[in-house]
């Protein structure tokens, strides 16, 4: 299977939810701030429990949170 | 350094240093005895029983006194969460460990194949488990390092 290159949104979601903090997402989805660094490095592909938790978290769809690279 | 990086680091020395300094202790107490000897098996089954519980006890101790000293200097306490990561990391390099202890193990074996004493296929073994540890620690400081 072809690796997919996934990214995501996170840095910007936060910046515009009142410039959140990692900690805050971090604590609000049940994680340390080293696995939301690591995420919003791309470093790190989460599950996808922990996916939706960060978009419910944003209150927008997965997609707006993480898309693959190169794919519109 | 995240609180997980260093304590990678510290369990690492640590199982090295508990290695050495009571591989040094026993070595003296080695039986002066026939190398097939039941004294020799009693050695170094005594060896490895002792060995464990040491290593379970020390490494508790120090983990605790590593906490507490890394809380005091960095004032960064230990994460309150293990997450799916931290899981992900420890079965990763778990894993890794597994593969050296049993290359280690067939090695061991291989010695006695090549009829070999007992007591280098012990040697030998003390080798594989004490590079799993080596290596499962490395691995773990390096996933955290690079993320995952």
């Amino acid at each position: 299977m072809k690796k997919l290159v996934i990214r995501n949104n996170i840095r910007r979601l936060r910046f515009d939810h009142n410039e959140m903090t990692q900690q805050q997402l971090a604590d609000t989805v049940g994680v340390s701030r080293q696995t939301i660094v690591a995420i919003e490095k791309g470093n790190y592909s989460p599950s996808l429990e922990l996916a939706f938790a960060i978009a419910l978290t944003f209150d927008v769809p997965l997609e707006a949170v993480f898309f693959i690279e190169g794919k519109a | 350094m995240s609180y997980q990086e260093a304590r990678a680091l510290v369990s690492l020395f640590s199982a090295v240093a508990i290695t050495i300094i009571y591989t040094a202790i026993m070595a003296p107490r080695y039986p002066n005895a026939d190398p097939y000897s039941p004294e020799i098996f009693h050695f170094w089954g005594s060896f490895f029983v002792i060995l464990i519980v040491v290593s379970i006890i020390a490494n508790i101790v120090i983990i605790i006194i590593f906490t507490i000293l890394n809380a005091i200097a960095t004032r960064q306490e230990e994460p309150p969460v293990t997450d799916e990561r931290d899981h992900l990391i420890e079965l990763k390099s778990a894993q890794i460990a597994l593969y050296v202890f049993a290359a280690g193990f067939l090695v061991a074996m291989g010695s006695l194949v090549f009829s070999q004493p007992p007591s280098v296929m012990f040697i030998l073994l003390l080798c594989g488990g004490v590079a799993s540890s080596v290596v499962a620690d490395i691995s773990q400081f390096y996933f955290y390092r690079r993320g995952f």
